[in-house]
Parts: structure tokens; C-alpha cells; sequence
């Protein structure tokens, strides 16, 4: 295993003309990671503007309602821009001020990743462009007045699929025509190395925190711990910490839109293949001539049609398992939380929530799952009306 | 004499074009049409869902030619078709999914069945270049090099490693002013010749004849891709002939020299 594989999964398959910014993202991230004043600074930003740490909050009433396991909903949807994707945001954003950098790009599926951006952005002063996908912003045009309200350019990606895997596409076009005063932030655990890594690490202060909170809580460790993957990022930070514990099962929850047997999903794990792609080894939905399949789901942050290197090596060696959820039962816990909890969930958190509900309740009462609830569902609430057959205008 | 050395015997001009767009029929024809017209080399696409390296034109190529459902197998077909006609020297044009899709061993073996001498591949820099190399040498194919002018202890790293010839990438998107980029790209060249002895193409959106003029004077070779691909986008099944016509100035343009 090199340094920018995870096992036979990660690398650095990109054009050339990106690699001399990469090599320098590369040394810049190796020297501040260690820097004293670097950290300082991300951290007081996590704890002051971010809103860190997050609750790890029992679900009192899921539990009683599941009569099975506990389960303890780790609050990213509390955080500052309603999500866990803040905390890799003011990472790299801080990463690109320290490098000198004057403009940030990113792409964004939901808006989440984008909106964060925007927000670290003008938190710090940079310049900002989005790269969306089309009919994500039909899909969140919310978020996209929340992007511009915030100072951003919000550019709509008309090419292939017009959906997240697209958006990337773009910014990465972007990012290799300018990267001298430029730092692309990429959203996930995804992209060539050192991004996976970077964004892990970012997104591990999840598990640090919530593997404290529950030993201080419960004082054990929890049985399951899991989250909805699309590119895998809140997934990765939730799974992090926990990768040593051998006892605590990793479970990361998948889109698979209107169910896996159909073409209308984003189920990578389960039924993608190896393949090669926005600049990593990894698990991809591709076709037996590896051109990358047109994905869906009903979840816009879920619908891309990869999962990052770390997680790929974590199916193989089987230390994660990884399950497909529809939209149907992402709905449906949707709606769930909101009424027994009076927690409005992100409709991608909602795939994680989805699967709690259906394995508690076949475990033992003193057994525990914690779900990382990464983003809350304010911006899926007109789109899960709709779903329901209502209309309703923003 | 391998395939990519004869092309270099002289000035080369290289031809960019999407095989597949708008169908396979159509490319062997223009192939056949470029060899006729005194194109040396055919840099042949192959078509990907997410091409991120190529100019919109050529990204719009890649779709159309899926739409005509253009994949490796049969466009090895098409090759050993064009092969009854001519033997010009090609290189395929591909993002690694493809092929690694197809297999490695598979790919290469069939490279060398209809003589494609060289592969160039937009998404594997020199750090990944051991994910195919073993299977490249093995049946003599040349994985070309792109070079960019950012970093020149880059440039001389993949300079001295790089087989078949250099794929010299002056400076994406600034295709207004290219003769501006004079001092740099001689500059470059000058680093490049003291690093290797093959041949180096530059390849940023050529496409009049004093362009050709001006930059197959410092270079060993001329790339010409979306000029090309606009005429088949335009012409489609009657591109064969345009190409020709504009390969013929194209290449008139470099003789003089």
C-alpha cells in the first residue's frame, strides 16, 4: 500500500496538466496538517463558527418505538450550512488561504457541498464558483439562491448527465484551465490522492467526537455505527475512529432509487465494478465497456455513480458492509424521524436512518447504532412533497 | 522502422479525430481520406462517458459517438478494415476506464494485431504509468507522454522516461494569441531535446495554416484536433472529402519547410 492507495483502490489518475498543482496541494496539506497555528485556527473555527462538537443525541423515542437497539443520532445537521460537508470546507478553505490561493471552486450534488463552500468562502474572503449539475439546481434551486446570496457563481452544468458526476467533470475542467490563484475543493472523499485523504481527515473529527461521547455516555463502545455513502465523505468521518474497534460493525447506506434490480439507482457497492475514474481506482456503476452509467436517485447528494477509494478498500478487506436503501425507505424514514423525533433529516441522511429502523429492532436492548445524521432536511421538503403528490412553492 | 518513427521522418502532421462520430463507417473513411491527403499520423478517439480533458468540441464528439454505440471492440474491427487500405500510422486516443474494462493484456495484443503503434492516455500521468506499461512494452505499443510547460523538473522527469514521441501541451485554453507563446514553447523544446531524442509534437489547437507554418518550424510534428472534428460535425457522412481538402492545406503548409 503506497501513500496515495488504499490498498489496490485511490492513485492519481488525472491529466497531466493537473498533477504540478496536485504535487503542491500534496506537500502544502503534509506540511500544515502538523502546522500549530494551521490547527489552532481550523479548530477554533470548528468549535466558534461551525458550532463543534455536534450532539450525540439518543433517540429516546426511536428506541422505544423500535424496541431493540439503542440508537444515538450523531448531529451533523447542527452544524453551521445544516451539515457535516463544513467540516472538510473549512479545512481545505483554510488549506487554500494558508497556500496563498485567492479563489476556491467546487462542485456540488444537493447544494450542501456548495453551500458550505460558499460560506467558508466568504467567511474567508475568497472568491467562489460552483459547479451544479443542471437538474440539481432545478432539483435545489434553494440552494442555489443560498450560494448566491452568499456571494457565489453558481454555474449550471448542461453536459451528459447534468447531475453531480458532471459537475465534477466541470470543475475539473475549470481547475486544470486555472489553478494558480485557484484551490478546487472537492466535496468528498473522492478524486485523486491526496483528496480522500484530506477529506477524511477533515471529516474524522466526526467519529473523534462521537467515540468519546458514547464511552462517555454508555461507557462502551457502540455495535453498529453507520451512515448514508455517496461519494462517502460523512461515512468516512463516521467510520473513521472506529476502524480499530474491531467489534463495532461499519454499515454505510447506498441510494438505490427505485430498488437495484431496476437501472434507475446509485447502488455502487452493489452493483458496480472496478473502473478508473475522476482521478482514483475505485467501485464505479459502469457498463461492461467502462463508460460510467447515468445514475439516479431520489437523493441528489447520493446520485453519483462512485464511492471513494477508502471505502472500496474497506468492502474488500470486509471490514465495512454496505447496503442499498430506496428511495421509497429513505422517505419513508424521512418522515419518520420528523414525527417521532421532531428532527427533520436530509433526505441522504434519511438512507442511513432507514436502515437503522429496520435492523434495531432485531437487536438487543442493550445493544447500540449510532447514525450519523450528516444534514438536516429543510431543503427536501418541498421535493419529498412532491414525492407525497403535493406541490408546494418554496 | 516502427510506425511512429515514419511518421516523423519529416515534419509530422497529426490528425485528431473521434472514432464513432457519427458512425464507424464514416472514420475509416476519413482515415483513408487523411492518408490520402498526406496526414502522417491519426490520433484516433475513443469515445468516454466523461471526457474531462477535452475542449467542448470534442467533448460533444465523444457523445455523439456513443450515441452510435462505438466501443473498443468494434472500433479495433474498423482498424483492421482501414489496414486493406493503408498502413498510416495510428495512435488511439483513451481514457484508462475503457481499457480497463476491456483488459490490458487484450487491449494491447490487439493494438499490435492491427498495428496501432502508440496509445495516448488523457487520465494516466508518469505516476500511474505502471498500471499499463508491462502490457504496453510487451507487444510494443508506445504509451505517448503529454508534457506541460509548468514544471520543468516535470518535464525533464517524463522527457527522459517518455517513448514514442511528446505530446507538448503549450498552454491550455489560450488558443487567441498562441503565437505570444513563442519564447516559452521553443524554451521547453530546447529542455525537452536535452532530456530525449524523440520526436516532439505540440498539440494546443492549431488549426489555420499559418499556424502550421509558424509552429512546425520549432517542432517535430503539428497536432490538429478540433479544426477536424468541427468539419465531421458539420459534413458528417460526407466529411471524408472536407477532411481531405483541409488535411491537403494543412499539410502543404508544412512542406514548404
Amino acid at each position: 500500500m503506497t501513500k496515495t492507495r488504499f490498498g489496490k483502490f485511490g492513485g492519481q489518475y488525472v491529466p497531466e496538466v493537473l498533477m504540478p498543482e496536485i504535487k503542491r496541494i500534496e506537500e502544502a496539506y503534509e506540511f500544515y496538517k502538523n502546522d500549530k497555528k494551521f490547527n489552532e485556527e481550523l479548530n477554533s473555527l470548528l468549535a466558534n463558527y461551525a458550532g463543534r462538537p455536534s450532539l450525540l443525541y439518543f433517540a429516546k423515542n426511536m428506541t422505544e418505538d423500535l424496541n431493540g437497539a439503542k440508537i444515538y443520532l450523531k448531529r451533523e445537521d447542527l452544524n453551521h450550512t445544516g451539515s457535516h460537508k463544513i467540516n472538510n470546507v473549512l479545512g481545505q478553505a483554510l488549506l487554500a488561504k494558508y497556500m496563498g490561493k485567492k479563489r476556491v471552486i467546487a462542485e456540488t450534488g444537493a447544494g450542501q457541498h456548495g453551500v458550505a463552500t460558499a460560506t467558508a468562502a466568504a467567511l474567508l474572503g475568497l472568491e467562489c464558483e460552483i459547479y451544479m449539475g443542471l437538474e440539481d439546481t432545478i432539483r435545489q434551486s434553494l440552494n442555489v439562491y443560498r450560494m448566491e446570496l452568499l456571494g457565489a457563481k453558481v454555474h449550471a452544468v448542461t453536459f451528459g448527465t447534468q447531475t453531480l458526476k458532471d459537475a465534477v467533470n466541470e470543475a475539473m475542467k475549470e481547475w486544470s484551465k486555472r489553478s494558480d490563484d485557484t484551490m478546487y475543493l472537492l466535496g468528498s472523499v473522492m478524486g485523486p490522492y491526496p483528496y480522500p485523504t484530506i477529506v477524511r481527515d477533515f471529516q474524522s473529527v466526526i467519529s473523534k467526537e462521537a467515540r468519546e461521547q458514547i464511552l462517555h455516555i454508555e461507557g462502551k463502545l457502540p455495535n453498529i455505527v453507520m451512515a448514508c455513502v455517496g461519494g462517502g465523505s460523512n461515512a468516512m468521518g463516521m467510520f473513521y475512529n472506529f476502524i480499530n474497534d474491531k467489534d463495532v460493525r461499519l454499515i454505510g447506506c447506498e441510494a438505490a432509487g427505485l430498488g437495484v434490480d431496476t437501472d434507475k439507482h446509485a447502488a455502487t457497492m452493489t452493483k458496480g465494478s472496478i473502473g478508473i475514474f475522476h482521478g482514483m481506482k475505485s467501485i464505479f456503476c459502469q457498463n461492461k465497456h467502462g463508460q460510467i452509467a447515468p445514475v439516479y436517485s431520489i437523493s441528489a447528494g447520493l446520485d453519483y455513480p462512485g464511492i471513494g477509494p477508502e471505502h472500496a478498500y474497506l468492502k474488500e478487506t470486509g471490514r465495512a458492509e454496505y447496503v442499498p436503501v430506496t428511495d421509497e425507505e429513505a422517505v419513508e424514514a424521512f418522515e419518520y424521524l420528523s414525527k417521532v423525533e421532531g428532527i427533520i433529516p436530509a433526505i441522504e441522511s434519511s438512507h442511513a436512518v432507514a436502515y437503522a429502523k429496520k435492523i434495531a429492532p432485531t437487536m438487543k436492548k442493550d445493544e447500540i447504532i449510532i447514525v450519523c445524521l450528516s444534514g438536516r432536511g429543510d431543503k427536501d421538503v418541498a421535493a419529498i412533497a412532491k414525492y407525497r403528490g403535493r406541490i408546494i412553492n418554496e | 522502422m516502427n510506425n511512429i518513427k515514419k511518421a516523423f521522418e519529416n515534419k509530422a502532421l497529426i490528425g485528431f479525430l473521434m472514432a464513432g462520430d457519427p458512425d464507424l463507417n464514416t472514420t475509416k473513411e476519413v482515415i483513408i481520406s487523411m492518408a490520402k491527403a498526406g496526414c502522417d499520423m491519426v490520433e484516433l478517439g475513443v469515445p468516454f462517458s466523461d471526457p474531462i480533458a477535452e475542449s467542448s468540441v470534442v467533448q460533444s464528439a465523444n457523445l455523439r459517438a456513443l450515441k452510435s454505440e462505438t466501443y473498443l471492440k468494434s472500433i479495433f474491427d474498423m482498424i483492421k478494415e482501414v489496414r486493406n487500405t493503408t498502413q498510416i500510422s495510428i495512435i488511439l486516443h483513451t481514457y484508462i476506464n475503457p481499457v480497463f474494462n476491456y483488459g490490458y493484456e487484450e487491449f494491447f495484443m490487439k493494438c499490435s494485431e492491427v498495428n496501432v503503434c502508440g496509445i495516448v492516455v488523457p487520465d494516466l500521468p508518469y505516476e500511474e504509468k505502471s498500471e499499463i506499461k508491462e502490457y504496453a512494452d510487451k507487444y510494443n505499443v508506445d504509451i505517448i507522454s503529454f508534457v506541460v510547460p509548468e514544471n520543468i523538473d516535470r518535464v525533464k522527469m517524463i522527457a527522459k522516461e517518455a517513448t514514442g514521441f511528446i505530446y507538448f501541451v503549450p498552454s491550455i485554453g489560450s488558443t487567441s494569441s498562441m503565437e505570444g507563446h513563442f519564447k516559452e514553447i521553443t524554451n521547453i523544446i530546447e529542455v525537452l531535446k536535452e532530456n530525449t531524442n524523440i520526436p516532439i509534437a505540440l498539440g494546443f489547437g492549431i488549426n489555420t495554416t499559418q499556424q502550421a507554418e509558424f509552429f512546425s518550424e520549432i517542432a517535430d510534428g503539428i497536432i490538429v484536433g478540433n479544426a477536424i472534428v468541427k468539419i465531421v460535425e458539420k459534413y458528417g457522412k460526407n466529411s471524408p472529402s472536407q477532411v481531405f481538402d483541409y488535411v491537403k492545406t494543412m499539410k502543404s503548409a508544412i512542406k514548404i519547410k
